[in-house]
């Protein structure tokens, strides 16, 4: 869970524009301010943002799944509904569509919406995964997953991740679509069996 | 009842009779003074002088053939007998299914305790009490090592701030309420009770108020709750025991002067902090010897196991030395040596050290209910109503109070809340035990007249809890629906996805700029795989990520449930054995595969047979051991790899000879092996090795692209050591391409050769030639 570190109270320049913010994220104002500032901080206070601002973070380089992460903030699947492809900069709006699905959710709200939100959650992960976007997760782009988790290991981790994917690809298959006969062709991984593999990842949700 | 059930229960019967009578006859004395077993040592002399051993008078007696010499054996006989009846108690109450369905095996034990003391009450003895030195030294230590070896660490260090705060702060509270009602009560009640003080009402309720560890593994095991309330409620059994010896140190030393300033209150929480990070360092400290040793037993497996118990031991016993809390020590050197231990260790060790504590810590949990029910019998008593029931009623009122108010607290700071089915049940699980017992046993009755009355209030509570309360938590787990425990095996998906969501939470604080709970835990993690893991694990092991190692255990798990369950021809339930590779492998056009397939049926009889008794071939070349597949490609040095090869032709030539056996039936494997031993072709490598070239061009086109790789792997052989490296690690992981043979290192060369030389079978087939590859190169 990111618990954003509560600053100090800062005047807020834009503030209808941070209040419908607020509304559509879900953030506090004083989170958006904070979040702001970031953005301002990573962008040398421009308007937008590009990958290579991403990428000056220090922290960021001992990430194994570092060009994923950055991806994921340019991928235009995850601020603007049923629009594919991926853009070159972002605004503050976007960035801030994307922080929010690590937010927690709110105190009070009905079952329904918390549902709503764990999809949110995991649609988030699922489109980190499907690089190609046709709504599968692919045996290719599986192994892609994991050889990136095992890019730090060097030679070792590349020939082992095909091995650890194509086991898990079979687990995923066998848990959600049961026995296949030989000459039955899985796919790949739906967003549906991508919910009923990831339960777990449920609780994760849960806290992010 | 079925006549062979009866059987059973007779014969258990009679065996328990004699165990018992044995246990009750050698506590009687053979002719002068009692004694208790576990006391006694020196109660030779009086009894029954066989020889007078007068200097001067000599009487010549006949040689004697047979006598009688109890006394020199007493005291391990006597040990003895009582473990065997441990252990014969809890083979019976599986035998009586219903009443273990019910009652907790804890209940069982006390009651048994209780007829046993009141049986040797009866013959006129004393029955022995639960001495506090045996209790804490042997005892204890086998149950508290068992919990914190196999500790969960992700869910104890995610909720760590949740426990701690039941642990410190509720204990606290407990204590205080408690032990400031009681005095209260006391003065109330009047003549009976003026005499007891403030402080030593205090210490009580500091004694009573800790939940006890053993008790609450005992009641929550059979219940199998959901992780996380199982995890609150054992840590906080677990942490307590710091507060529970610095209140107990220290209204002790106080209550004979009679009063605490502030200063001494100061000093409790400077020796708080004293006591458990002082507990934990010492732990710690043993844990990293421990792990260091291991990195050298690749020699002497055999005594692996014993490194483990030993360090662990001797944590304990040091951090009792300073006082320390032992408690936390033990569990800070299990948590800390096993994640290194486990890397170094050998399967085998692994099991042992596994079924050793399991062993150990139930016959130790065992023992103490028994024992508790024994010194009930035994104990001086002085029963006072209004001090028992009080203290029964401000026991329960405290912690549902306790409970209450911290949970309100902390529900603030989490982000999976506790809602008040888990609060009830965090209450309701504070069961207490022993160690509340052994503690009141220790006081001395000089300094604290009234310890009498705490002993039987001690165990009043004790029976409440374990009884009342440990009988009615299963109906009312199943009433409250409260969440059980997930029976999902640990699998490959969740693993790669935690590991993935770790490293996308860390990435995400990175870019906020925030500094959280993800990014000193991803800090850590590479310290430790950078500077420790170097250190403590052996060999090559320590850079293996933990994917890597997780994958590699789970295939060994299920390889050797694949032996078990009959060598492959059944195959165990757990494998996705419905899908196998080309379910999920995109299929490329066959067109250009010039070869013919075979049938699949054939193919997985083919495999069948290569497999069962190629399996027992192997064996016989080299003991399965883990650690020399692993180990030996990471040999640096190319030139040692060409060694590898030679000595691998040459140990294939010894087996040529030793396979060509004449007369086999068709299809066996022996004539497949004569076929292929026959085949000049056959044991040359170096030929096979330009060859595959050639044939996987025709191949490549099957399901396996990686047989591309693989040979690309051999044909870069080479320019790249490196490559190779990776090319030969990929021997043990091999069987993810065979997930319905799962044969880790059994597919031989036989079977590339076969496929080589003789192009009938299936594309398929091929796909050995990857681990085919590594397993040349590895003998």
């Amino acid at each position: 869970m990111i618990t954003i570190v509560m600053g100090s109270f800062q005047s807020l320049p834009d503030d209808h524009q941070y209040r419908t913010l607020s509304q559509k994220t879900g953030f506090s104002l004083e989170q958006i301010a904070i979040l702001h500032n970031r953005f301002k901080q990573l962008s040398q206070n421009e308007e937008t943002l590009r990958r290579d601002d991403l990428k000056t973070i220090q922290d960021l380089e001992s990430n194994p799944i570092r060009s994923q992460i950055i991806e994921a903030f340019f991928d235009s699947r995850n601020f603007q509904k049923d629009v594919v492809g991926s853009v070159e900069e972002i605004g503050f709006e976007e960035f801030l569509t994307v922080m929010s699905y690590f937010r927690a959710p709110p105190q009070h709200i009905t079952e329904e919406q918390r549902e709503e939100i764990r999809r949110a959650k995991l649609r988030f992960l699922f489109n980190m995964h499907d690089t190609d976007n046709d709504g599968t997760i692919t045996l290719e782009e599986y192994r892609h997953v994991v050889e990136e988790l095992l890019s730090r290991s060097g030679a070792l981790g590349r020939e082992t991740a095909k091995g650890i994917a194509d086991a898990a690809m079979l687990e995923v298959a066998s848990i959600s679509v049961g026995p296949m006969a030989p000459d039955e062709f899985y796919e790949g991984i739906t967003f549906e069996h991508f919910l009923k593999v990831c339960q777990f990842v449920r609780l994760y949700a849960e806290a992010t | 009842m079925s006549v062979r059930k009866r059987r059973i229960y007779i014969d258990y019967c009679g065996m328990f009779i004699l165990v018992l009578g044995l246990l009750v006859g050698s506590l009687m004395p053979l002719g002068g003074a009692a004694s208790s077993p576990d006391t006694g040592t020196g109660h030779g002399g009086s009894h029954g002088n066989k020889n007078p051993g007068n200097g001067t008078t000599y009487s010549k007696k006949p040689f004697p053939v047979l006598s009688f010499d109890y006394e020199h054996v007493r005291l391990p006989f006597e040990i003895s007998l009582w473990v065997l009846l441990a252990s014969l108690m809890k083979l019976g109450f599986h035998l009586i299914p219903r009443v273990s369905s019910i009652v907790p095996e804890s209940c069982l034990l006390i009651v048994v305790g209780l007829l046993v003391g009141g049986l040797i009450k009866m013959v006129g003895e004393d029955p022995p009490v639960l001495e506090s030195k045996i209790f804490f030294f042997y005892l204890l230590p086998p149950i508290i090592l068992d919990a914190g070896y196999f500790m969960p660490i992700r869910q104890f260090t995610e909720n760590l701030g949740t426990i701690l705060m039941f642990a410190v702060v509720g204990t606290l509270w407990n204590s205080f309420f408690v032990g400031g009602l009681l005095y209260g009560v006391c003065q109330l009640e009047g003549h009976k009770l003026a005499y007891v003080d403030l402080l030593s009402c205090l210490l009580f309720g500091s004694i009573i108020s800790a939940v006890d560890p053993v008790a609450v593994l005992a009641v929550f095991e059979e219940i199998h709750i959901n992780e996380l309330l199982h995890i609150l409620v054992f840590g906080e059994s677990l942490l307590n025991d710091a507060v529970t010896v610095v209140l107990y140190h220290l209204f002790e030393e106080y209550s004979s002067v009679g009063s605490i300033t502030f200063m001494d209150v100061f000093l409790g929480i400077v020796c708080f902090l004293v006591v458990s990070l002082g507990g934990i360092v010492v732990g710690a400290i043993y844990g990293i010897l421990a792990a260091f040793t291991s990195r050298f037993t690749s020699h002497t497996r055999v005594i692996e196991p014993l490194f483990v118990f030993v360090y662990s031991y001797m944590a304990y016993l040091s951090a009792e030395v300073f006082h320390l809390s032992g408690i936390m020590a033990l569990i800070a050197c299990g948590a800390v040596m096993r994640p290194y231990v486990e890397a170094n260790i050998s399967h085998k060790s692994h099991t042992t050290i596994k079924y050793f504590l399991k062993m150990w810590s139930s016959v130790s949990d065992t023992l103490i209910f028994i024992f508790l029910g024994v010194s009930t019998v035994a104990g001086p008593h002085q029963w006072n109503w209004t001090f028992v029931v009080a203290t029964v009623i401000f026991c329960l009122v405290a912690r549902v109070l306790g409970v209450v108010g911290l949970t309100f607290v902390i529900n603030k700071f989490r982000i999976v809340k506790l809602t008040s089915k888990d609060q009830f049940i965090i209450a309701y699980g504070g069961l207490r035990g022993a160690i509340a017992f052994s503690l009141v046993y220790l006081l001395n009755p000089k300094h604290f007249p009234m310890r009498n009355m705490f002993l039987t209030a001690i165990i009043t509570v004790i029976f409440f809890t374990v009884f009342v309360q440990g009988m009615t938590i299963r109906p009312l787990v199943d009433l409250l629906a409260v969440k059980k425990k997930q029976e999902t095996k640990r699998s490959i998906n969740e693993e790669i996805h935690t590991q993935f969501l770790d490293h996308l939470l860390t990435g995400i604080e990175d870019i906020c700029g925030h500094y959280g709970h993800h990014h000193w835990k991803d800090k850590l993690n590479r310290f430790n795989k950078k500077y420790v893991k170097k250190c403590l694990i052996a060999g090559e092991r320590s850079k293996e990520p933990q994917l890597i190692a997780f994958y590699h255990k789970m295939e060994m798990k299920q390889a050797i449930e694949l032996v078990e369950s009959g060598g492959g021809a059944k195959l165990p339930s757990a494998l996705p054995s419905t899908v196998s590779m080309q379910n999920i492998q995109p299929k490329k056009p066959s067109q250009d595969r010039a070869l013919p397939q075979l049938s699949k049926a054939r193919e997985e009889e083919i495999r069948k047979i290569l497999r069962t008794n190629l399996q027992r071939t192997r064996q016989r070349l080299r003991s399965y051991n883990r650690h020399t597949l692993i180990a030996d490609p990471y040999e640096d040095g190319w030139n040692e790899m060409l060694l590898k090869r030679k000595k691998m032709k040459e140990l294939e030539k010894k087996m040529n000879n030793y396979l060509t056996v004449p007369a086999p039936p068709p299809d066996s494997p022996t004539i497949t092996r004569a076929r292929l031993a026959s085949d000049p072709q056959a044991w040359g490598l170096k030929s096979v090795t330009e060859s595959i070239p050639t044939i996987k061009v025709d191949l490549a086109s099957p399901q396996s692209p990686e047989s591309v790789n693989v040979v690309d792997e051999f044909s870069k052989k080479g320019s790249q050591p490196k490559e190779e490296e990776g090319g030969l690690t990929m021997k043990v992981p091999s069987p993810a391409k065979q997930r319905k043979d799962k044969t880790p290192d059994e597919e031989p060369q036989q079977r590339l050769m076969r496929c080589l030389s003789d192009p009938g079978p299936a594309p398929e087939e091929i796909q050995p030639l990857r681990s085919c590859s590594g397993c040349a190169l590895h003998i």
